[in-house]
């Protein structure tokens, strides 16, 4: 046990903590039965407050494969594995993830309880929808075996719970049958919001779907994006000179070494960023071939690119609005954000799909459009994101908590009206600050 | 034949990060430890899904030595390379006063890994290609008031790798001594130590195995800590006994 600064990655809030990371989960009981209050933590890659406690049992040890089914693709894993260890396993056997995030860099129970989306919402659903079972540790320090048979409410709690129903042990996942390890991704420009939400339309049929937006233009060229799509690719798809169809991802990272000066990042560096990006792709629709770390993650090739937002840190701010009216929620959001001159460097736009059968009143994907965007830490964003909370809840959308860090303890009322909070022990800072506690 | 290597101590962070690292390099790997619990059957089970190895679990009590010779006959097969890294840090103050506690860090940390390796040698000199790597400690290089019962049992095994090294030279067994210093382990704690001279133990692995391909005698982790114990080996006795170390 140690005790250290512990914050997330946006890098804010920080909060000192007391640490428990244990190698087995058959010495945890003692932790949990004397702390009053803990959180369970993973890779620490959500953005903000939600696996932060005073007291906080880390998972990162309990990384164990237990049992691989080779031929049917399903896999139990201890609670801590990140899914790039996933991936290095299965890849090889012809399989993927079913569901994944913008980074590899995650643990598995992690994404249980962020019951995490990927670009295949629209699609295939949330994680949840592959989730067999799992093992969770309660507040009482029994081990609880989860699935849609048994212990039907804790399974479904527990899915995008946020860490508050117990600690995840173990969880076992159907995976994804693959023939190679590349996509075929096709890129259209789109020279404003209305054009890509209509591509959106055209092109739902694509298993993958993503638009980065440009947040800085305004008028006409408002939301000016480049539409991402993708389906993995088949053998025949790929050129002769791919001879390992099934590659895995590699090592190499660029390292940022420290924090960049809180200046970096201002609206010149990102117009100029944002013009570039736009205008790399010459021409209107691009496709070809790539791999699956490229379109995944591409971040993840730049190793703690959080610190190019500065010591002071950055917070993420997703949403999700139904379609009814979601286009005139999006643009007066987009207007609310381009008038402001907060600049957002990454903003991602997605569709979700229907609301997952299996998952805890908390869990975020639910049918609409979902805009993901990051903001450096400042008084006057924190102004910003409140006039962005009236719109969002206008329009009946909600936040997602694992990248929250400042929502309002009224927002969360409103937006997550059916969720009561049982455990008094397992409880994260950003949950009292939602509950109001 | 087929690869295989023994960790004898894969309790220890830095025996099962070893594991992993010659399971990578397609070797089979025998876990040796005290006792298979759970957590054993789990790290065999995740070895053997993560690099499609055979791994198996043997139970050894390093400080028995009259069951060492019956130990290696026991085995599966007769691994190609032994991996010694168990060991007992022990309580310094409780070993000067209680001998039963120096008794155990030296049989733990000394005693056991001579019995062990010797039965081995006899069961594969002048039969197999093997290699031993012995995981010693910068505590042996100098003899230092807060751990020298710790320090000297390492002191003697770090030497008894020497002569054995140089006794089996000639027979084609690679005998490698590991020289660590600060490793971010169980047996190291909470204790506050410099970043830059704390290995991790997956870093102090990648260093054991590249050693071992290029067949080094004695490695250092980090080389750096090769100089620091140089200046503290030189520094005159009769200053050294009056510093706090």
């Amino acid at each position: 046990m140690y005790k250290k600064l512990i914050q997330n990655w946006g890098n804010y809030p920080k909060i000192s903590a007391e640490v428990f990371e244990p190698s087995s989960s058959y010495i945890i009981n003692d932790f949990i039965r004397k702390t009053p209050k803990l959180i369970p933590r993973g890779n620490g890659r959500c953005y903000g407050d939600s696996s932060l406690q005073h007291a906080i049992i880390s998972t990162l040890k309990l990384n164990k494969f237990l049992f691989f089914d080779k031929e049917n693709g399903i896999i139990t894993v201890e609670s801590g594995v990140l899914l790039s260890d996933i991936l290095e396993v299965v890849v090889p056997y012809g399989f993927f993830l079913p569901v994944t995030p913008g980074t590899k860099w995650i643990t598995i129970g992690g994404a249980v309880a962020s019951n995490i989306h990927g670009k295949n919402h629209h699609k295939e659903g949330a994680i949840s929808n592959f989730i067999t079972s799992f093992e969770l540790m309660t507040e009482d320090c029994n081990i609880v075996h989860c699935s849609r048979s048994e212990n039907t409410e804790l399974f479904t709690n527990t899915i995008g719970g946020m860490g508050l129903t117990g600690m995840i042990t173990t969880v076992t996942i159907q995976l994804k049958k693959i023939e190679t390890s590349y996509i075929k991704q096709k890129t259209i420009k789109a020279k404003n919001l209305n054009e890509v939400l209509n591509y959106f339309e055209e092109f739902n049929h694509y298993t993958y779907s993503v638009a980065w937006i440009d947040c800085l233009k305004k008028g006409n060229s408002m939301g000016r994006s480049i539409l991402i799509l993708g389906e993995h690719a088949k053998k025949n798809d790929l050129p002769d000179k791919y001879t390992n169809h099934l590659k895995t991802h590699s090592h190499k990272q660029i390292n940022i070494p420290f924090y960049f000066p809180n200046f970096t990042l201002n609206y010149f560096t990102i117009s100029v960023f944002n013009e570039l990006y736009y205008n790399k792709q010459t021409s209107k629709e691009n496709n070809n071939i790539v791999h699956y770390d490229g379109f995944f993650y591409p971040l993840d090739s730049l190793n703690n690119w959080n610190r190019i937002y500065g010591k002071n840190g950055f917070t993420q701010y997703q949403f999700v609005i139904p379609f009814n009216n979601g286009r005139e929620g999006l643009t007066k959001i987009m207007k609310e954000i381009t008038n402001s001159g907060c600049g957002s460097f990454l903003a991602v736009l997605k569709t979700f799909g229907k609301k997952d059968d299996f998952s805890s009143s908390l869990s975020f994907p639910d049918e609409g459009y979902t805009l993901a965007l990051d903001f450096k830490i400042s008084p006057k964003v924190f102004d910003l994101l409140n006039r962005l909370d009236e719109i969002v809840l206008a329009y009946n959308g909600k936040l997602y908590l694992t990248k929250d860090a400042r929502m309002s303890a009224e927002m969360f009322k409103k937006t997550y009206p059916n969720f009561s909070h049982d455990s008094k022990k397992f409880i994260s800072i950003q949950m009292e600050r939602l509950l109001n506690v | 034949m087929s690869k295989s290597c023994i960790i004898l101590g894969s309790n220890s962070d830095i025996g099962q990060a070893i594991a992993h690292k010659f399971a990578l390099n397609g070797y089979a790997i025998i876990l040796a430890s005290r006792n298979i619990d759970e957590y054993q059957k789990r790290l065999q089970q995740d070895i053997s899904i993560r690099y499609n190895v055979p791994v198996s679990l043997v139970e050894f009590d390093g400080t028995n030595f009259s069951e060492h010779e019956q130990f290696w006959h026991s085995l599966p097969v007769m691994p190609n390379v032994v991996v010694s890294v168990f060991g007992y840090l022990g309580d310094q103050e409780k070993a000067v006063a209680d001998f039963n506690e120096a008794y155990k860090i030296i049989s733990s940390n000394y005693i056991g890994h001579v019995s062990l390796i010797n039965k081995y040698v006899q069961q594969v000199k002048g039969i197999q290609t093997s290699a031993i790597i012995g995981i010693s400690s910068v505590a042996g290089e100098r003899g230092r008031q807060s751990n020298y019962i710790y320090g000297s049992s390492k002191a003697a095994f770090t030497c008894y790798l020497s002569g054995l090294r140089n006794d089996l030279t000639k027979h084609n067994i690679h005998v490698m001594t590991v020289i660590p210093g600060f490793v971010k382990t169980k047996m190291l704690g909470d204790m506050k130590t410099p970043d830059f001279l704390t290995a991790s133990p997956e870093d102090v692995a990648n260093r054991i195995y590249n050693a071992f391909v290029n067949k080094k005698d004695v490695i250092y982790i980090y080389p750096i800590w090769r100089y620091i114990m140089l200046v503290i080996k030189l520094i005159p006795e009769f200053i050294f006994k009056k510093m706090s170390l």
